[in-house]
């Protein structure tokens, strides 16, 4: 039925993510599980964001933690150096995120495959090394530590704070990741997943869409980024790093590519399980990774498609 | 704005490796007609196709879209300025709904911000209301209204070329160039097919048809070229081309030799 009514009613998928993250909390026996949570949301949010290039516009991006880098840097060296509220950092981290996107992905978009995604890692990296090297703004390797977000006066601080806030965030870049999605550039750019030349010559712009999903889904790790610093108190420049990069993307895939609900479901998996795992201790990587094997060898094509496909046939 | 030429290739040449794929081809297209180009296999045809709708940019020669030089365009500058094209091996959207494919089609005249398409604001749901309703007009044209919903990668073969054409024809092209619409297709099809050209034509459409069914081309066409081995070699009315030696000699004679080695093989 849950599948039915999401055929019909576009949004439908955002009004289920909502009632799960409004009755969720009844469940939690302790603090922990909002600050768990909150993590999944955040996280979410940076995986919709990427499945809008990856899953819909058919463009793999490799090095994507480094927007979370910028973001998270933003609000980390804005309030403390150049004297500017955290909320502006947010603002701020994605203004310049989008630059950097709109700037890099002029030449590297122009890539296909496997170039693209060699050339997406390298720009990742660029940012990890610039976020370790200039310790005199960043700390350095050891990272810096963050001021709390202020909002009207409203000090956002307590998982149970952040749970609230990142959901509506999530919820907030699911509705507008549909909204795209079900527009002309959301056609043009699942076109362009399908079929280059074929979308050319129907008059896509392909070199311009690609771009602005590029830069889109930068704006959202930015956030992403931000907020977890913010959330976090403190950060290092491993957000910006090639692994947290490969997280998202295995987030986007194992959630099922060009499903938004997919990437909250992915992100919720990757952020969940490695937590359960604590226990097995040395192995905890171990089960992690045959986790993920086994879900790709079953279900190649993500959870949320496979669900679907299941229920509708 | 009255041509006698609505699409002109002018001693066109494209090399790949050495060998040239087209060789000084100059074609001349009336509006509003159905102008044929056949050949044998590897004649360029497609290859034609590839140079004139800006895929391939050309070695030499140039091509003239309604009176302006377009040598060179890119596919969407081209498709901005009317000329469209289906492809010999489907180019469809296969993970989009038959009816979003031919959606894609209208993406030349619509006209919405990505801001607005963020927050959805009525502008784009009156978009996108104008484009469904333009998109399903024209599936009912090709006789697929009924598969509206169904993935394009679910239908069968001949449905596919069908939806191919709708979707060239959404974006309102004033040139349409068609690779070999007919290939795959069962007799009634054909008839479909023959009936639809026509009526595209009829609307003011210029259409430029690559195929190897001999009696819909024959049949459907205002004009026919010949290409052998990336070079003209004859251009008339159905009548012409049926009764020359050399397409006779030259055309005919390879298909036969290639239809007995397949028999043979
Ligand atoms: N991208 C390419 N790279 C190299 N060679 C090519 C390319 N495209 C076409 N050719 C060559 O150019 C020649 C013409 O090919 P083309 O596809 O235009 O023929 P055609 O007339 O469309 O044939 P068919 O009737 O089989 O579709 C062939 O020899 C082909 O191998
Ligand atoms: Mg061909």
């Amino acid at each position: 039925m849950i599948v039915r009514l999401a055929m019909r009613y576009r949004l439908a998928p955002v009004a289920l993510v909502a009632a799960i993250v409004i009755l969720l909390p009844l469940l939690f026996p302790s603090a922990y599980y909002y600050r768990v949570g909150a993590l999944v949301f955040i996280f979410a949010f940076a995986a919709v964001g990427l499945n809008l290039l990856m899953g819909f516009a058919g463009q793999v991006s490799l090095g994507h933690a480094g927007f979370l880098g910028v973001g998270a840097y933003a609000v980390a060296i804005g309030p403390a150096y150049l004297g500017i509220p955290s909320w502006f950092g947010i603002v701020a981290g994605a203004v310049l995120s989008a630059l950097i996107a709109f700037v890099v992905g002029r030449p590297i978009l122009r890539l296909k495959g496997h170039y693209l995604a060699v050339a997406t890692l390298g720009f990742g990296v660029l940012i990890a090394i610039v976020l370790s090297n200039e310790a005199g703004w960043t700390g350095g390797p050891d990272g810096m530590s963050v001021s709390r977000l202020v909002l009207f006066g409203w000090r956002v601080s307590g998982a149970d704070t952040w749970y609230w806030v990142a959901a509506v965030t999530l919820l907030t870049g699911m509705v507008l990741a549909y909204n795209l999605i079900g527009s002309p550039t959301g056609r043009a750019l699942r076109a362009i997943h399908d079929s280059e030349v074929a979308a050319r010559v129907l008059g896509v712009e392909i070199a311009r869409k690609k771009l602005t999903i590029f830069v889109i889904s930068a704006v959202y790790a930015s956030v992403a980024g931000s907020y977890l610093a913010l959330f976090n108190g403190h950060i290092t420049p491993d957000v910006a790093g090639f692994l947290r990069s490969v997280e998202l993307v295995a987030m986007v895939v194992l959630g099922g590519m060009g499903s938004i609900a997919g990437s909250v479901v992915g992100a919720a998996v990757l952020v969940v399980l490695p937590q359960t795992f604590t226990a097995l201790h040395d192995y905890e990587h171990l089960a992690l990774g045959l986790v993920i094997m086994a879900f790709m060898i079953f279900l190649r094509q993500g959870i949320v498609p496979a669900m679907v496909q299941w229920r509708t046939t | 704005m009255a041509h006698d030429v609505i699409l002109e290739a002018r001693s066109l040449s494209i090399a790949f490796g050495g060998v040239r794929a087209v060789n000084e081809v100059s074609v001349s297209v009336p509006p509003g007609a159905v102008f044929s180009i056949i050949g044998p296999n590897g004649a360029g045809k497609t290859t034609l196709f590839n140079v004139i709708s800006g895929v391939y940019a050309p070695l030499e020669g140039s091509v003239r879209l309604a009176g302006e030089d377009v040598t060179g365009l890119a596919p969407e500058h081209l498709a901005r300025r009317g000329l469209s094209r289906t492809f010999q091996n489907l180019q469809l959207f296969s993970r989009m709904t038959a009816l979003e494919n031919v959606m894609v089609g209208r993406h030349r005249h619509e006209s919405t911000g990505t801001l607005a398409e963020l927050l959805h604001l009525p502008s784009v749901r009156r978009q996108n209301q104008r484009t469904r309703e333009a998109a399903l007009d024209v599936l009912a044209r090709v006789g697929l209204e009924a598969e509206a919903d169904r993935p394009a990668a679910s239908l069968p073969y001949g449905a596919l070329k069908r939806l191919e054409i709708a979707r060239a024809l959404a974006s309102e092209p004033m040139v349409l160039l068609l690779d070999e619409p007919a290939a795959g297709c069962n007799p009634v099809e054909t008839q479909g097919l023959r009936n639809l050209i026509r009526s595209i034509a009829e609307s003011g459409v210029t259409v430029v048809l690559v195929e190897h069914d001999m009696r819909l081309v024959m049949n459907v066409s205002d004009r026919i070229h010949v290409l052998v081995g990336g070079r003209s070699l004859a251009e008339g009315t159905a009548q012409e081309i049926q009764s020359n030696p050399a397409v006779v000699e030259a055309y005919l004679g390879i298909d036969h030799s290639r239809e007995s080695a397949r028999a043979v093989g």
